[in-house]
Parts: C-alpha cells; sequence; structure tokens
C-alpha cells in the first residue's frame, strides 16, 4: 500500500536530519541562480520603464497622467500572481497571438513571468519616481534654466540625479520585494529556488529541512542585497 | 452573467472566501504582530533576539515559500502526531502562513510607532499616578495607534492581494475559482481579466476605508 509506506517514511523522517540540509543545498543552488537572474532582469526592466511612467505621471497632458494613473493602479490594485496568470494563461486564449510572432515569448513562463513582474516593478518604481521628480525644489530648476541650460539638459543634470537620490531608499526594498515576488515564477512550471524546493519536498518528503534551507537561502540573497543598497546610498549621498 | 459563461456567481463566492481569509489572516496576524513588537520591546535578551529573528526571517523570505514551508511541513507534523497520514486543512493553512508574514511587518510597524511616542508623555502619565497599564492604555497607544494607521493599512491591502497566492496550495478563494473557470470555459484572459477587476474594487474599497479612518483620526490633532 502507497499510504502505509508512507507513513512509516513519515515516522523517519520526523526528526530533523541536518545532513539533508548539505545534500539538497547544491540543487538549491541552481534555482537560486534561476531567481538572480530573473530578479536582475525585472529590476532592470522596470526601473527602464518607470522613466517614462513617472514622466507621464508629471506631465502637462491629462491623458497622459491619466493613462499612467491608470496603470499604477493595475499594477498595484492587484496581486501579482493575477498578472502573471493572465500573461501566461490567458495569452493562449487569442488564436491571434497564437499565429503572431508573440506566441514564442508569450508561450515561455520564463518571458511571462519577466514581462508581468517587470511591468508590476515598473509602476511601484514609477510612482515612486514621479514623487521625487515633483519633491525637487522649483527653485533649483530655475536657478539652472538662468544658468543657461536647456529643459533636457536642467532635467539630465538637476532634476534627475537628485530625484533618483531621494528614490533610493524605496528602490533598494523594491529590488527585495522583487526577489521575493520572483518565487511566483514556480508556479508557471519554473524552476527557481522556491520551484526547486518544491520539487525537492517532493522527492524526499522532507519539507523542514528543504524549506529552511531554501529559506535560509533567500536571506543570504536579500540581505546582501539590503547591504549593498544601504552602501550605494551611502556612496551617493554627498550630504554627510 | 452570460459574459462569463455562468461562472460569474462562483467568481463572487471566491471573493467572499478571499474577504473572509483577508479577514482572519489580519486578525491572527495583529496578534502575531502584537506579541512580536511585545518581545522585541521586552527586557530579556533572549525574548528580544526571538522577536527580532522572527521579523527579520519572514521578511527575507518569499510568502509563497512560507504557505508551502506551513502546508507541507504542517501536514507531516499532523502526520507523525496522530500516526496517519492527514491532509492539512488550506484555509487553516493559508491563514497562519499569512499570519505569519503580516505579523513580522505589523511588529516593525507597532514598535515604531510606540518607540515615536515621547518619552516624556509616559513619564508625565506617571507622576499623574497612573500605573504602568494605565499609561500604555490610556496615554501611550492611543498616540501610537494613530501613528501606524497608514503603515499598518497598506500593509493590509498587502496582505489582501497577498491571499491569491495560497490558491496554489488549493484554498478556494478567487484565484481558485478563476483558475477553475478558466479550465472549464477555455477562457483564462477572460476568467483572470474578471478576477483581476474583483481584487481591484476590493483593494480600491480598502484604500477608500483606509482614508476614510486617517481622515477621522487626524481631525483630533486639530482641535
Amino acid at each position: 500500500m502507497v499510504g502505509a509506506s508512507r507513513v512509516t517514511r513519515v515516522r523517519q523522517l520526523t526528526m530533523f536530519d541536518f545532513s539533508l540540509v548539505w545534500t539538497v543545498l547544491p540543487t538549491l543552488g541552481k534555482g537560486a541562480l534561476l531567481t538572480l537572474k530573473l530578479t536582475a532582469l525585472i529590476v532592470m526592466l522596470g526601473t527602464l520603464l518607470a522613466f517614462p511612467v513617472a514622466l507621464c505621471r508629471n506631465a502637462r497632458s491629462r491623458t497622459l497622467r491619466v493613462a499612467a494613473n491608470a496603470y499604477v493602479m493595475f499594477f498595484r490594485g492587484t496581486p501579482s500572481l493575477v498578472q502573471v496568470f493572465l500573461l501566461y494563461y490567458g495569452a493562449s486564449q487569442f488564436q491571434a497571438i497564437q499565429h503572431s510572432v508573440l506566441w514564442p515569448v508569450l508561450r515561455d513562463p520564463f518571458w511571462c513571468v519577466l514581462i508581468a513582474l517587470g511591468l508590476n516593478s515598473a509602476s511601484y518604481t514609477g510612482k515612486t519616481l514621479a514623487a521625487a521628480l515633483a519633491a525637487v525644489p522649483r527653485s533649483l530648476r530655475e536657478a539652472a534654466f538662468s544658468l543657461g541650460l536647456s529643459r533636457i539638459q536642467a532635467f539630465w543634470t538637476v532634476d534627475l540625479p537628485l530625484a533618483v537620490r531621494a528614490a533610493l531608499p524605496a528602490f533598494g526594498n523594491e529590488i527585495i520585494l522583487t526577489c521575493k515576488a520572483t518565487s511566483l515564477a514556480s508556479t508557471v512550471t519554473l524552476l527557481d529556488l522556491t520551484g526547486t524546493a518544491r520539487l525537492l519536498t517532493s522527492e524526499t518528503y522532507a519539507p523542514y529541512e528543504v524549506f529552511l534551507s531554501a529559506g535560509l537561502v533567500y536571506l543570504a540573497i536579500n540581505y546582501s542585497l539590503m547591504f549593498a543598497t544601504r552602501r550605494l546610498e551611502a556612496l551617493l549621498d554627498h550630504s554627510r | 452573467m452570460d459574459l462569463l459563461h455562468g461562472f460569474g456567481g462562483q467568481l463572487l463566492l471566491g471573493a467572499v472566501s478571499t474577504v473572509e481569509l483577508a479577514a482572519a489572516s489580519l486578525v491572527v496576524g495583529t496578534l502575531f504582530g502584537a506579541l512580536g513588537c511585545w518581545m522585541q520591546l521586552s527586557g530579556s535578551r533572549v525574548m528580544r533576539g526571538i522577536g527580532y529573528l522572527y521579523a527579520a526571517v519572514i521578511r527575507g523570505v518569499p510568502d509563497l515559500l512560507v504557505v508551502f514551508a506551513i502546508y507541507f511541513g504542517g501536514s507531516l507534523t499532523l502526520a507523525s502526531l496522530t500516526g496517519r497520514y492527514v491532509e492539512i486543512n488550506t484555509f487553516v493553512a493559508g491563514v497562519v502562513a499569512l499570519a505569519l508574514s503580516f505579523g513580522a511587518y505589523a511588529a516593525e510597524i507597532a514598535r515604531g510607532a510606540l518607540l515615536s511616542v515621547p518619552q516624556s508623555q509616559r513619564e508625565a502619565a506617571r507622576s499623574l499616578g497612573l500605573n504602568r497599564a494605565q499609561a500604555l492604555w490610556t496615554v501611550v497607544l492611543p498616540q501610537a495607534a494613530r501613528i501606524a494607521l497608514a503603515p499598518f493599512g497598506n500593509q493590509s491591502i498587502v496582505l489582501l492581494k497577498q491571499t491569491s497566492i495560497v490558491s496554489i496550495v488549493g484554498a478556494d478563494e478567487l484565484m481558485r475559482k478563476a483558475a477553475e473557470a478558466s479550465g472549464a470555459t477555455r477562457e483564462p484572459f477572460t476568467m483572470y481579466l474578471a478576477a483581476a477587476c474583483i481584487y481591484l474594487v476590493l483593494t480600491g474599497l480598502a484604500t477608500l476605508c483606509l482614508e476614510w479612518s486617517e481622515r477621522r483620526a487626524s481631525r483630533a490633532f486639530g482641535s
């Protein structure tokens, strides 16, 4: 009987097995690589898209402002999981997409997670950046104009550096949230750190050891990220 | 609900479960948060250590991993306690996992709010003859609650959205209903979009409630 053998296994494994932690760590390491890769690419995509979002939110045109606000509201008001599923499972509903050049991308869970979470990250970073840009004192821009800088020059050399520095603490937080959000990749068949842990659990029937090990790897990644962003903040903070 | 092929009612039922899941997690999570905060501010080094470790660990790992750990770990624990294989209740596992996560953030929010009330307030209350519990309850807590309201509310909205991940271990809430409807109708985009709209309404209502209570809470300051 399957049930009976499972019970004996259960009984054998009630003790915490430290040697198992060492056995599963190399496999989890492979999963962690995918987690890191996704985090890096999502943060890059999110940051890149955050600029147009922020500019539209602060734009003079009403249409642009409404569009940017609707975008931010949708991505902040719905769970990331819905966004990933909407893209990964949702795209297959339309024949037109299945026959288009987009299909190789939208069929691939990696790209779907990257795009969905990238758009999600852009909404958060975009909102922060828009607020930071709006908080740059007017007098500084006027001073830049009076020194003969053009609008574009003033934006690049005065507004943006100040806004980026102000947005940095929130940005560091966003990186860690993104790293945690990549665990959703495991729900669309990807073997990231969480996905690998889940697979290892079904193979070993040792959830304590496996999930604890995976948790330790996440902690190592996230606290390194936190340390790195704090260093960057300190480096860019010239006021001290 | 012809648009959703008769699944509109199912999705609404799912939305009710989602709200129940969020409400239960909010209550239990607030208790965890209060406990965590009490430990973090405790005089004992061991208690402080545990309180901070709890917040640091939970905040550093994805909620989905916590859900898996509670669900699979909980099943194993129950199995070893009872001696036979038991399927753990997904709603209970979900509430515990979401509450653990919420509690870690709530503890930090509560600690920050309590510490931001000036020490002089406490001293003034004590000098008026209030005992420690009275000073905390009638002087410090009302002021701290006002400071904690906004971040606590925002974290509650995060919690509301995070209930969706409990569907991965099979809890019967909105996301699960949408997945079932997608399978039955072969229209995943329509169903997940409908679910997204329901989530949008729920988070929108929660945001309105939060703004209303923030306005109410700040009113007394002016007078």
